[in-house]
């Protein structure tokens, strides 16, 4: 669903978010040597019944952004409101009754689950916490098995008789439980095998239809958040450099880094994937204990590269770019100058949203 | 065409452990073995035609059908004096690795868990009683408390506890982390619950087999101590008790010295195997290979 | 010299079997493949398809608990069952391996540059300095940046997609016929994977070896690969080439594979999962072991696991695969959530 104007009130804002992790030295009195900027000021809303799609990749801090989200970690700095009430500053015992409306799926179908106890006591737990076992625990556990596509019986069994996705379907139903309006799932597939994803990728979005959950979807899988997610959200070193509807964000894509992430990913189509001109990003993530002044993705920007000039450059690296909004918010100074021929064999197949592009990039850039 | 899902395991944890237990030959054996010596030593003690306290009028009397082990210069029958022995070493031991288990797995998981000065300040104080040697102190607590056998007890526990703790901070810290623990948080469940409800279950393997081997430090603990005269003192009798007795007839009247002996050896020599057997039927990552 | 075309590697009837704590385990049951010089033949399959496992019975590099049968030849020289010694030399030397891992490869106690130019100097009869210049231009050519500086770095220094790019780099050096890559990508971002698939292509085109690439990702075979295999259970349940298997499938497996993948270019849309998971290698099924997640399945799918057939080298393992002609995974497999398998 894409927020038009007169749509209702975000369910949960997120507003200049901060998380610093502290980096220890060595010696006997372990003084702090640095700081790991995992969060740097990260702001974005949550409407009703969407799915908001959060990637990057690995250090962009979109899996600290959920955990601090949901009050799992202190927030440094910023705020979060859920429909109303500001999350960040609230004492353990009031988070606890609010946690009944903000749950979370894990990655790991085998670590999130503990191996001790049966799949019933699992999905109990957090009815049990709340006080709201009684008096139809019981059939609100078979209830929920059902839901996520399991039976009753599997309830008697404990979690290492089980595959992968299904783990993740009783995680999914222990999340369920206590009736929440938001779900964050972080990476909720990426440990699964391709054919079993779909089943769950199913699920979640059936899931999201009859029980008018929102979503916050974090992965760095961008074909899955093609797939379910409503809106779309990019992260680089802990800034949000570009957020757009998700058609907009495929065939459209006006951040560099974005550009260039969906110009990575393979498609499984032997003839288009080979048709399509790349952008090459030269070196690695950045360390986000020590990341570049101004825009972070300078280092490795096609742009700054081979198309600015040198006053531009300077701009970049002393200036961190907001998130201006020319067709969607963008976080470059120099978004129009950027374009996506990268593209030019991804055309979306139902033939509408023809890509939007200027002049034309040669692909393979280097250096 | 029912769908069919095939599992790796068809039963619970406890069964696969149970199943390579079973494997472990020696364990198996020793098993038996120590059973059937507790078995003995409570269910035969009990029986038995002579108490420890009957003086028959057969002194040091080497062993004969009348007195399977002999008796020694005042008539007691030394059958129902080991059998007796071996009920109260038995159950100091046995009293004193629970009580240690219980203590140091509740320290222990708590510093683990939450880490930090808590951390530090409850270790240090686990590591210190650990500094502590234990055959000095034990002599000298056993020597001012007493010797009734639950007081043994207790000294064992109260000193014992840290290694506990050491194994259960261990195995809690690296659980912290995984997701489910989190998971537990994200429901909104206590420390309280988190710790006993998810953690220590999670231990109890490490924590099994580490009691097991307490059991048998203790039985020889207990039977130095009361060797020197530190520990079980008359009218109550154990193992060690009786060998300290008998120190002085090793040449004269080796049963007296023997069996009682002989018992420890194979009680503790049976704990060991059995820690054996537990800790290679609980270790997941290892898939021995048959040939 | 092998003129392109002719087989480099031949595998034939490959069977791998572990013997476990809960039983036997057959995990390669059958696999035969040629691999050609200069073609890059992709393996794909799912966890539990024993595609890793091919790779590692191939290079003597499984425990001495697994029972390895068949025959693998290199140029006609039987590998398995060769001695460690023998096997150590084709190892690096003939068939370069890349694993998911590059601190499998890499020595953390040497700086990179230097065991780049050791295993120049392995193959090559040059001097340390020619080696240590010869090791800056492989680097280079792999694309990691600033090459002259980073020779003093140690693995650890590096990022993971960095590592694998030494890794590749060594590769090089040898100058091997068969390269081989499993799941070399699946560890890294995807930038970083596009990098490093790059590289592998810059190694595959400079060093004329053959490549075979394993992996679980279908976007990565359709942009690398010229033939490939899908493996299912233990079996390679179709071959052919790239275009084939992907746009004219034969075996349901591969079609439900085909349309359970999530893709950039679609909109949203309803996907088509397997129901089911792949089988335990524990307890395999009777007959076909696809069969019970099969919506084509019959009773003779039980009865009997069909052979690989088929005309002008696409192959494929179903009784019914004429009628997959034509068909898109959403005939076949309808758009279900549920999981109520046990």
């Amino acid at each position: 669903m894409i927020p038009q104007p007169g749509t209702p009130q975000p369910v949960l804002e997120v507003r200049n978010l901060v998380k610093h992790f502290p980096v220890r030295g060595r010696g006997l009195a372990r003084r702090r040597a640095g700081e790991v900027h995992a969060v740097c000021d990260v702001s974005f809303d949550l409407y009703p019944q969407e799915t908001l799609g959060l990637v990057g990749e690995s250090g962009c801090g979109k899996t600290t952004t959920a955990r601090v989200l949901l009050n799992l970690q202190p927030a440094t700095a910023g705020h979060v409101h859920y429909q109303g009430t500001e999350l960040t500053q609230l004492s353990s015992k009031a988070m606890r009754r609010l946690r009944r409306e903000l749950q979370i799926v894990f990655q790991d179908p085998y670590a999130a689950l503990d191996p001790r106890l049966p799949v019933n006591e699992i999905i109990a737990e957090p009815l049990r916490i709340h006080g709201l076992y009684s008096p139809s625990g019981r059939e609100d556990v078979r209830e929920l098995l059902r839901l996520v596509g399991l039976t009753p019986e599997h309830g008697n069994r404990f979690p290492h008789e089980f595959s992968g996705g299904q783990r993740q379907r009783i995680g999914i139903a222990r999340a369920l439980a206590l009736r929440p309006k938001v779900l964050v799932l972080d990476e909720p597939v990426s440990a699964l095998d391709v054919s079993i994803q779909a089943g769950v990728l199913n699920l979640l979005a059936d899931l999201q239809a009859r029980l008018g959950l929102s979503y916050l979807f974090v992965s760095h899988d961008l074909s899955v958040v093609r797939h379910i997610a409503d809106r779309v959200a990019v992260m680089y070193l802990g800034r949000i450099v570009e957020v757009a509807t998700a058609d907009e964000l495929f065939s459209a894509p006006a951040h560099p880094y974005t550009q260039a992430l969906i110009s990575a990913i393979p498609l499984p189509d032997p003839r288009k994937e080979r048709a399509r001109e790349r952008i090459i990003l030269t070196g690695d993530v950045a360390n986000p204990a020590n990341p570049p002044s101004g825009c972070r993705f300078r280092t490795r920007c096609p742009l700054f590269a081979a198309h600015l000039t040198d006053a531009q450059r300077h701009r970049c690296a002393e200036e961190v770019p907001p998130l201006i909004t020319h067709h969607h918010p963008t976080a470059c100074h120099y978004t129009e100058l950027s374009t996506l021929p990268a593209l030019s064999g991804l055309s979306v197949a139902t033939g509408d949203d023809l890509p939007r592009c200027a002049r034309a990039m040669r692909g393979r850039e280097r250096g | 065409m029912p769908d069919q899902e095939f599992r790796v395991a068809q039963c619970s944890q406890t069964q696969l452990v149970a199943r390579r237990f079973r494997r472990h030959r020696l364990a198996m054996v020793s098993l038996v073995v120590l059973l059937a010596l507790v078995l003995l030593a409570f269910v035969g003690g009990w029986l038995w035609k002579y108490s420890v306290a009957d003086l028959t009028p057969d002194e040091s009397v080497p062993p004969s059908w009348d007195h399977p082990f002999g008796t020694d210069a005042a008539g007691h029958d030394t059958f129902a004096q080991v059998l007796r022995g071996t009920q109260i070493s038995i159950g100091i031991a046995v009293l004193g690795a629970v009580v240690a288990t219980v203590v140091g797995t509740v320290w222990g998981a708590t510093a683990g868990y939450y880490g930090g000065r808590l951390d530090t300040a409850m270790m240090r104080i686990a590591d210190l009683v650990l500094t502590l040697p234990f055959l000095a102190v034990a002599a000298v607590l056993g020597h001012n408390l007493g010797g009734s056998w639950w007081l043994i007890a207790a000294v064992i526990a109260g000193l014992y506890w840290a290694y506990v703790a050491r194994v259960a901070r261990g195995v809690v810290l690296s659980l912290r982390e995984k997701e489910f623990v989190e998971a537990a948080r994200a429901i909104g469940a206590g420390d309280a619950r988190i710790i006993f409800r998810h953690l220590v279950p999670n231990a109890f393997s490490s924590i099994i087999v580490n009691a097991t081997v307490l059991v048998a430090i203790a039985i020889l603990l207990e039977t130095a101590l009361s060797y020197l005269g530190f520990g079980v003192r008359p009218p109550d009798t154990s193992l060690g008790l009786l060998v300290s007795d008998a120190q002085t007839a090793v040449d004269t009247r080796p049963w007296l010295f023997f069996f009682p002996g002989l018992f420890i050896i194979v009680i503790a020599l049976t704990i060991n195997f059995i820690g054996d057997g537990l800790r290679d039927a609980m270790d997941p990552q290892q898939t021995r290979m048959r040939r | 010299m092998t003129s392109p075309g002719t087989p480099v590697l031949e595998v034939a009837d490959l069977r791998v079997e572990f013997r476990t704590d809960e039983g036997r385990v057959q995990a390669v049951r059958g696999v035969s493949f040629q691999l050609n010089r200069g073609e890059v033949l992709g393996i794909v399959g799912e966890s539990g398809s024993g595609k890793s496992v091919t790779s590692l019975a191939m290079m003597g590099l499984l425990a001495g608990s697994a029972r390895v049968s068949g025959s693998v030849r290199l140029h006609g020289t039987e590998l398995l069952g060769a001695s460690d010694k023998a096997l150590s030399r084709v190892r690096g030397q003939s068939i370069a391996m890349i694993f998911q891992d590059p601190m499998t490869s890499l020595n953390p106690v040497y700086p990179i540059g230097y065991q780049v130019a050791e295993a120049i100097r392995a193959h090559h009869d040059v001097s340390r300095d020619a080696a240590a210049k010869q090791a800056v231009q492989l680097l280079d050519a792999v694309s990691i940046p600033n090459p002259a500086q980073r020779v003093d770095n140690y693995p650890h220094e590096l990022s993971g997609g960095m590592r694998q790019r030494v890794v590749i780099a060594i590769a090089m050096a040898n100058s091997p016929e068969v390269i081989i890559a499993d799941e070399p990508t699946t560890a890294l971002d995807v930038t970083v994977q596009a990098q490093i698939l790059d590289a592998l292509r810059t190694a595959k085109d400079q060093t004329g070896a053959a490549m075979l690439l394993i992996t679980h990702d279908l976007g990565v075979i359709a942009g690398q690969a010229d033939r490939v295999l899908v493996m299912y259970a233990g079996r390679v349940v179709e071959a052919g080439t790239v275009e084939e298997i992907f746009y004219a499938p034969r075996m349901p497996y591969t079609l439900g594979l085909l349309g359970s993948q999530p893709r950039l270019d679609m909109r949203r849309q309803r996907l088509h999962p397997i129901s089911g998971a792949p089988p335990s290698a524990l307890n395999l099924p009777s007959g076909c072991p696809f069969a019970p997640r099969c919506p084509l399945a019959a009773p003779v799918c039980e009865a009997e696991e069909p052979p690989l057939t088929g005309a002008g080298g696409h192959l494929s393992a179903c009784h019914f695969s004429d009628q997959l002609v034509g068909l898109e995974p959403a005939d076949l497999f309808r758009p279900v959530s549920q999981d109520t398998t046990l």
